[in-house]
């Protein structure tokens, strides 16, 4: 019988309690591969029975280099990567990075543009909060629901082909604007949704909101204060359901977000249960601004054209000489950008999705980071599951929606 | 004793057993289609008409597949508890009636493999010989997840045991006779669970926690232990295990469809004695559907809630359910009045609203009145 090695405990044994050196309480290793960890993240657990009394997180197995990939391409080739960050919010990181550069550059987005952008970075927190929901029914073996969130992701996915070309990576929102304008399609695929997905989300509610067996996995576990939250910097829809009514979109807002009118779900119970209610009236409040947005479109440009940073289109290099002069000096060298360093956040659907970008004269930033709201939001998780169960550590992960391309990054 | 008769009982055991696995094998195919229509896809639709051929193309790969052995196990109790799992669920069938007698080659074949008048106290003690397996199997594995789940899988078992067991008594009250037959054939008139909704209900939830069936899916908790006491089970070791849970699924199907829905009994089941395995397999199929139903739509419950469900909620109901039943028939014999034997199914369903209403209560003052 082949012996296994024993784990080295010597490395966080000044993270766990004193029985565990005693063998009084077991180490358990959960995860990289585990099917309720949301990826690849490691927890530690401490367990007595089993109870939790520590949980480690330990990050780092998605690492990609992404921050720093960022300083070696131009500020229009480095959007690419952001795309990859949290797989779950591309559009929604493509606008936070987008929107860095274009403060940095003090470039204008036209109204149109800008409106595009909202009714994009809102259909794409619908699908993040619809992946949620989802692995969040199957991280209870509720698994019917995965598959119907998946349904009505898939809409959302083609309305990001249609416009697009990509269904997941997208690189849609530009700097100074969008690629390209919407075909004419757009419309009636997002007025489609519009219409059908409400139905949806009283379906959801009536498979899960008053079902006995959820409410009990749900109430009363993973209790977040108001200060905890606050002190630990978690920020989104966890954040508003600890009772802090914080949202970038209310408070600082941005692309227009002012001319809509909309409701930001705050409830004070802080449990999982009050994260989940957070999560389905924010389903609705995206899908009102979606369609407000939708009605008050503007005609217009979609990019703007202030050539030094906007690449002209392709119908007007073959007739104009600047345009070729632009078009070549954008592609090949890139635009510069200042020598200084700005930062700026947006509302993703995790929550406070800060960039900060230093320019240094050059084409190339000189550092990218990004604040990316899954990392505060894993720290506060030990705090969350001490005294709960196993089967509740994996509904309150679920429940903080976490994003491992988002922590590592 | 002559020999035929020795004949009659190998054949008769032999085809049990193959109607068992041939059942095992297509239930998968069953579930899957049926979740798969649940859940807007498409399930299993390639090999063969409709998918048909799927469970042969599984059992052919979990066969072919590598055993592997982990190292780390000890081998002899690893080999056996999936052997000492799926024994049980076969031999459990053995005293469930098909069907009444036919004729063949002026022989009386009977439909059932074994008439043992106490079947009842046969199918308690044999179910229970399965946790056996599956605390060996967390416990040999020498993997904490395992571990884990064999204990949980010991303490769900034990607890819903009881449960059962009562569940089991108001059939028996019900049936004047712990022999499955008699029971069955108590039941021309009126279906038992006409007479006891709550008690068949209650039987039900039982059953899905002894088979360990969701929404009491505890021991393998895919989401929690990742595969539970089967961990570092793989191939055909798995294969049987997977093939125990199926197989007390049908068989647990059968005795419910034996006790509470009159068994093979069905229109001209008595003029055509082959007719009683085809009523008898439609109800086990409609049972079926309901585990599988269950499974796809509810979230699991949590472990410490499952066993005050079980020893809270549940054992008071059954003893309840057992009370009124015999209460209820004692007193339309004594005073030969039907009135008191009709009450029981009225009584009964006000003690399972009650029991519903204590877990509301429990819910609402858990959630501080937020649902």
């Amino acid at each position: 019988m082949t012996q296994l090695q024993p784990a080295n405990v010597e490395q966080y044994k000044h993270l766990i309690s004193e029985r565990a050196l005693t063998g009084e309480t077991m180490l358990l290793n959960m995860g990289p591969q585990h099917p309720s960890t949301h990826g690849v993240l490691r927890l530690v657990l401490e367990l007595d029975g089993e109870i939790v009394v520590n949980c480690i997180p330990d990050i780092g197995f998605l690492h990609t280099g992404i921050e720093k990939n960022m300083e070696a391409k131009t500020f229009q080739k480095a959007e690419v990567m952001t795309d990859r960050l949290d797989y779950m919010n591309t559009m929604g990181n493509n606008l936070a990075y987008v929107m860095a550069v274009e403060k940095l550059i003090d470039l204008d987005v036209p109204p149109r543009a800008q409106a595009l952008r909202v009714i994009l970075v809102e259909l794409q927190r619908i699908a993040s909060h619809l992946v949620l929901l989802g692995t969040w029914g199957l991280d209870l073996a509720a698994m019917s629901m995965f598959l119907y969130c998946f349904r009505e992701r898939e809409q959302i996915l083609d309305i990001f082909e249609l416009v697009s070309g990509q269904r997941m990576m997208t690189t849609y929102i530009r700097p100074g604007g969008v690629w390209r304008d919407v075909p004419v399609e757009f419309e009636k695929a997002v007025r489609d949704f519009i219409k059908i997905f409400p139905k949806r989300i009283d379906e959801y509610e009536k498979l899960l909101t008053k079902n006995p067996l959820f409410v009990d996995r749900m109430v009363g576990i993973g209790h977040l204060s108001k200060e905890m939250a606050l002190s630990y910097g978690v920020t989104g829809s966890n954040l508003r359901a600890s009772g802090v009514n914080w949202d970038l979109r209310k408070a600082r807002p941005y692309m227009g977000y002012e001319q809509y009118d909309f409701d930001v779900p705050v409830l004070t119970e802080g449990d999982t249960y009050a994260r989940y209610l957070v999560r389905i009236e924010e389903f609705r409040q995206s899908l009102r601004i979606i369609e407000q947005a939708l009605d008050k479109l503007p005609m217009g440009p979609v990019r703007s054209d202030n050539r030094k940073f906007v690449p002209p289109p392709r119908s007007e290099i073959g007739v104009s000489m600047e345009a070729l002069i632009h078009h070549f000096k954008l592609w090949t060298e890139g635009f510069h950008a200042p020598n200084a360093s700005i930062y700026s956040a947006v509302e993703s659907p995790r929550g406070e999705l800060g960039v900060l970008i230093a320019g240094d004269g050059g084409p190339k930033p000189r550092r990218v980071h990004m604040r990316t709201p899954s990392f505060d939001n894993l720290a506060v998780v030990p705090e969350l599951v001490k005294g709960h169960l196993v089967a509740d550590l994996v509904a309150i992960l679920a429940s903080i929606d976490i994003v491992l391309g988002d922590i590592d990054r | 004793m002559d020999w035929t008769m020795w004949v009659e009982w190998i054949v008769k055991g032999f085809v049990l057993c193959l109607i068992l696995l041939t059942g095992f094998a297509y239930l998968t195919w069953y579930e899957r289609r049926a979740l798969a229509r649940i859940q807007v896809r498409v399930g299993p639709n390639r090999a063969g008409y409709q998918g048909l051929l799927q469970p042969i193309a599984d059992a052919v790969k979990l066969i072919f597949k590598e055993e592997l052995t982990p190292g780390h196990v000890y081998k002899v109790v690893f080999i056996l508890a999936p052997v000492l799992t799926v024994v049980p669920s076969l031999v459990l069938a053995a005293v469930v009636p098909l069907g009444t007698s036919f004729n063949l080659f002026g022989r009386e074949i009977t439909l059932y493999v074994a008439d043992v008048n106490v079947g009842i106290l046969y199918l308690t003690s044999i179910a229970s010989i399965a946790v056996y397996g599956i605390v060996l199997a967390g416990w040999s594995s020498n993997n904490k997840y395992a571990m884990l789940g064999g204990i949980r899988s010991s303490a769900q078992m034990i607890s819903y045991e009881l449960t059962l067991g009562l569940s089991f008594v108001t059939a028996i009250i019900l049936g004047n006779s712990m022999n499955m037959i008699d029971i069955v054939n108590e039941q021309r008139g009126l279906w038992f669970v006409v007479i006891q909704p709550v008690g068949a209900l209650i039987f039900w939830i039982a059953t899905l926690a002894e088979v360990n069936r969701a929404p009491f899916d505890m021991p393998e908790a895919e989401q929690e232990l990742t595969a539970g006491y089967h961990a570092e089970y793989s191939g055909m070791k798995f294969a049987l295990f997977f093939m125990a849970e199926y197989q007390k699924m049908i068989v647990i199907s059968m005795i419910l469809a034996t006790l509470f829905f009159g068994g093979y009994l069905g229109p001209f089941v008595d003029q055509v004695p082959l007719l009683g395995p085809v009523y008898l397999f439609a109800k086990v199929i409609i049972l079926l559907f309901g585990m599988i139903w269950v499974r796809a739509t509810w979230p699991r419950i949590r472990y410490d809630r499952l066993m005050s469900f079980g020893w809270k909620i549940l054992l008071p109901l059954s003893l309840a359910i057992a009370f009124i039943t015999a209460t209820g028939i004692l007193l339309a014999d004594v005073l030969n009045n039907q009135l008191f034997f009709w009450s029981i199914p009225v009584v009964s369903i006000i003690a399972l609203l009650v029991a519903v209403a204590f877990i509301y209560r429990d819910l609402r003052r858990k959630s501080h009145g937020r649902i």
